[in-house]
């Protein structure tokens, strides 16, 4: 079965097929199988435990990264996967929270993480609270050198920033969007002043509509158990879940009148911009007839 | 004092958080690595905690309970002297028995399904479509046929039981097993009498009518 887009974004891009962890007993004998773009790959490790893959029989180029296994499905050469340094950085804590299903767009779910302003009517009394709706201007760019978007000097009001959080605190973001569908987010240690704890988005898409979600935590954190830091991820993701999969249409519109933003969804414009000049098609809505 | 070994995204674990809520019951909440640890079917969990491997477990002051609808049972009669959830009544007793059964039915079918599409467990969706779309009905029909008879709740009375409670989390969460809730207008209406309860609390899936 072939890829269902050829759309060079996606085919060009390094896609994550889920944690690593999931090779551990898997031998070229007993093979994982997973699915990436409308097709079924098949994942084992040798007995060096590198990762391999292959879709239709063919051999797919595959590493291990970041906790994760990343897949390059198209016929060039493979570019360079993202930086992530923190990854490496001695002390951090790193939680692996496992990948959500999710029935929509993977665009539509990296610009939900991307979005502040839904924080105090979808994650009320953690990540935000009425009457503290107010998205302070923050500033939006393009990095030349590698193409990523970042945004920052973002801030709001968190009652409950993260669980360690005792007290509300007005949290700082930075938001970094490395490919279409992988971003992370940089917000103020609760732990640490002067650190930021990082939570990795990578989304694997399955087709258009449907995808894997997996998060993972690179956090400066030595009190709460793992399962813990979980729970509080899961807690936020599962209040996103139902908004994102009610969102019509499913595919995310880059232009034309359905979807209008404000100056709060600076970030949102500035990702929908940079997926048009990128000429991303995949889990983009199209216009009837255009 | 009570602790909940519970999963924040488990509708059976949320059942037991919403009564203990209602009962203003104060319990430790240890969280359990469901997924993608699967630390409930991990060795230590199996042979400390509960030999089923299953979610949620309840020890209060070394008395260990599993199953959710046996724990609700338990902390209706424990900590509810007045009877409002677990009423001594013979007749409702015998009916909220029936819909704790069928809350495992809800587990089988719009749990599985649930679990398939957001954490990839493997799953005969057909079949879990079936079986929830079965139980759907029945709860529907059941409520309506209540409601003719001046009573919005499973077991019948004033004010919801712990059969409410029991079939709650998987009504409610339908949506995410994808089957829709928009042909069963009685069940919907009750589950927006549950929503708004005073004192209701939501779990990740089932909207807080507050917000």
């Amino acid at each position: 079965m072939p890829f269902c887009t050829a759309d060079p974004n996606l085919r060009n891009d390094w896609l994550t097929v889920g944690a690593a962890s999931q090779l551990r007993a898997a031998p070229a004998a007993h093979p994982v199988p997973a699915r990436l773009l409308g097709n079924d790959l098949l994942l084992w490790q040798n007995d060096a435990a590198a990762p391999h893959c292959s879709a239709d029989g063919r051999a797919l180029p595959i590493i291990s990264r970041y906790g994760y296994l990343w897949v390059h499905t198209g016929d060039g050469p493979a570019p360079a996967l993202f930086e992530l340094p923190e990854f490496a950085q001695p002390g951090r804590r790193i939680v692996d929270c496992g990948g959500i299903g999710v029935a929509t767009s993977g665009l539509r779910v990296v610009e939900n993480f991307l979005d502040m302003a839904h924080f105090p009517y979808v994650h009320t009394g953690t990540l935000g609270k009425v009457p503290h709706t107010e998205v302070a201007p923050y500033r939006t760019a393009v990095d030349a050198a590698s193409g990523e978007i970042w945004a920052t000097e973002c801030h709001f009001f968190q009652p409950r920033a993260s669980a360690s959080a005792g007290d509300g605190i007005d949290a700082h973001y930075r938001y970094r969007v490395m490919q279409p569908f992988t971003a992370a987010l940089y917000k103020t240690c609760p732990n640490r002043a002067g650190e930021w704890d990082v939570i990795g988005l990578f989304v694997q898409p399955l087709d258009d509509e449907q995808v894997i979600a997996h998060v993972l935590l690179v956090y400066d954190e030595d009190v709460l158990l793992d399962a813990e830091m979980i729970a509080f991820q899961h807690m936020i993701f599962g209040q996103d879940k139902p908004i994102l999969e009610s969102q019509r249409p499913r595919r995310l519109p880059l232009s034309g009148p359905l979807e209008a933003h404000m100056r709060c969804d600076l970030t949102s414009s500035t990702y929908r911009r940079w997926l048009r000049q990128r000429g991303v098609t995949f889990g983009v809505h199209r216009e009837p007839g255009a | 004092m009570i602790r909940l070994y519970d999963y924040e995204l488990s509708g059976n674990c949320y059942k037991l958080r919403l009564l203990l809520h209602w009962l203003a019951v104060t319990y430790e909440r240890i969280a359990v690595d469901f997924h993608p640890g699967r630390a409930h079917k991990s060795a230590w969990f199996m042979q400390n905690i509960n030999p089923q491997g299953q979610l949620p477990v309840l020890d209060d002051d070394g008395f260990v309970l599993r199953d959710a609808q046996a724990c609700l049972v338990y902390l209706a009669s424990r900590y509810d002297p007045a009877g409002h959830w677990y009423p001594d009544d013979a007749q409702t007793r015998g009916r909220i028995q029936l819909w704790l059964a069928t809350a495992d039915d809800l587990t089988r079918g719009i749990s599985a399904a649930r679990l398939h599409y957001s954490f990839g467990y493997p799953a005969d969706i057909a079949a879990c479509e079936r079986q929830g779309h079965a139980t759907l009905r029945l709860l529907d029909d059941t409520l309506a046929e209540n409601h003719c008879h001046g009573t919005r709740w499973l077991a019948g009375g004033a004010a919801p039981s712990i059969a409410d409670i029991a079939c709650f989390p998987y009504a409610a969460l339908a949506g995410e097993a994808r089957l829709d809730l928009r042909r069963y207008p009685a069940l919907q209406a009750w589950i927006g009498a549950m929503r708004h309860r005073p004192g209701f609390i939501a779990m990740p899936g089932i909207i807080d009518p507050a917000l």
